[in-house]
């Protein structure tokens, strides 16, 4: 980002080419593959069962998402794109996950899902395919600005015991190799992911997690206030690019 | 704290049997311990993705380890271009030469943030451990 206003003041608008890669460019051709591909992609197991979520009642006499939403193709198409946003009664913006457990618990009158349960990620993937092929869209909610701020600033702190800020990896040094593994420019395309790692589906925030750990620092709970400000300012930085969901990565 | 030349800078006494960390110029030329460094237990911390951490960042000398980072200069030749008083303060704390190195500070626990609760006041390294390592990173000569 540092180095993209740099450019900025340097070159005329005509010769700046978009400098931004989604981290699946970096990814094996075979990894790639998988992605491409619906039947070979496992995070469309987790997409399917979303689909199953999204047309079943929690209970007999309560609604499924289908009864008010109807089809999630028109409904819901580029939804996902725009999250996190700004939420009246919360005062504050909602990433995606939350945005469907308060629609649970409001509208169906259901126990929220857990943070990074099968339930959750499934349909947090059905709703995220339903943007595949768009681009990321930020809310441009006004009142999201200071939260997408703090995010900024997040992005930019240093933190654990080995003093870290996301942006001195993935600003300054993206594109070179830690340890093994290329650093990429942490561009939220494709979330929730299935990432081979992890044998498993997990959220951008599960993914923030790790890096946390990574530097020793005590990661957010999921769902914190800061968790949610860090997505915002990340969609924004990656505001223009292809949604993926699901992504694979290694 | 800024880093002044040929300021001397006594800083607080550690734990643990580590000595008074004494800044001269852009060194510390007292060891940290008693103790001297062993070449040998410095490789395999370095070495160590667990342990030294080293080689997520830097290559080296270590044909045996397949993954190494280039997000930073190569650990080879180290023992020629500086000396072991130069490498105790960039391993201590280099943050003290350059306030935006990405490297992280060994055996400093001042002005971190949000600290995971397991290492909580504990440095990465101990006194030893970063005397270890001078004495293997000596050995790189070219």
């Amino acid at each position: 980002m540092r180095r993209l206003a740099c450019l900025l003041l340097l070159l005329p608008a005509a010769a700046l080419a978009d400098e931004r890669r989604s981290g699946s460019t970096y990814m094996s051709a075979e990894t790639q593959a998988m992605q491409k591909d619906d039947t070979a992609n496992p995070g469309m197991l987790w997409v399917q069962d979303g689909a199953a979520l999204w047309s079943r009642k929690p209970a007999a006499d309560k609604k499924a998402c289908a009864d008010c939403h109807g089809d999630a193709a028109a409904s819901m198409k580029g939804v996902a794109a725009r999250y996190p946003a700004f939420d009246a009664e919360q005062g504050r913006p909602v990433d995606l996950a939350t945005r469907i457990n308060l629609c649970r618990e409001k509208h169906q009158q259901a126990a929220p899902f857990a943070a990074e349960s099968e339930s959750l990620l499934g349909l947090s993937a059905w709703l995220g395919l339903q943007s595949r092929g768009l681009p990321i869209s930020p809310d441009p909610d006004p009142r999201s600005e200071p939260f997408r701020e703090a995010g900024r600033r997040l992005y930019e702190q240093r933190m654990g015991q080995l003093n870290f800020a996301c942006a001195q990896c993935h600003d300054d040094n993206a594109g070179k190799r830690l340890a093994g593994s290329v650093i990429p420019q942490a561009h939220p395309t494709g979330y929730p992911i299935y990432r081979l790692e992890w044998q498993g589906m997990g959220s951008l925030q599960r993914r923030l997690r790790n890096c946390m750990t990574g530097v020793r620092a005590e990661p957010f709970a999921y769902g914190a206030p800061e968790m949610v400000e860090l997505e915002l300012f990340l969609m924004s930085r990656a505001a223009g690019m292809t949604v993926e969901t699901p992504g694979v990565r290694p | 704290m800024k880093f002044l030349p040929e300021t001397v800078l006594a800083l607080a006494l550690l734990a643990g049997g580590a000595q008074a960390q004494v800044v001269v110029g852009d060194g510390i030329p007292q060891p940290l311990t008693e103790t001297a460094g062993d070449p040998a237990r410095g490789r395999a911390i370095v070495a160590s993705r667990q342990r030294g951490l080293c080689l997520l960042c830097h290559t080296g000398p270590f044909p045996e380890e397949r993954f190494q980072g280039n997000l930073a200069p190569t650990l080879a030749g180290a023992g020629s271009r500086s000396t072991p008083a130069q490498l105790r303060l960039r391993l201590v704390d280099p943050r003290r030469l350059n306030p935006d190195s990405i490297m992280p500070p060994y055996f400093s626990t001042e002005g971190l943030t949000r600290v995971g609760a397991n290492w909580v006041a504990k440095t990465v390294l101990t006194a030893q451990e970063i005397e270890d390592v001078i004495a293997f990173l000596s050995t790189l000569r070219e």
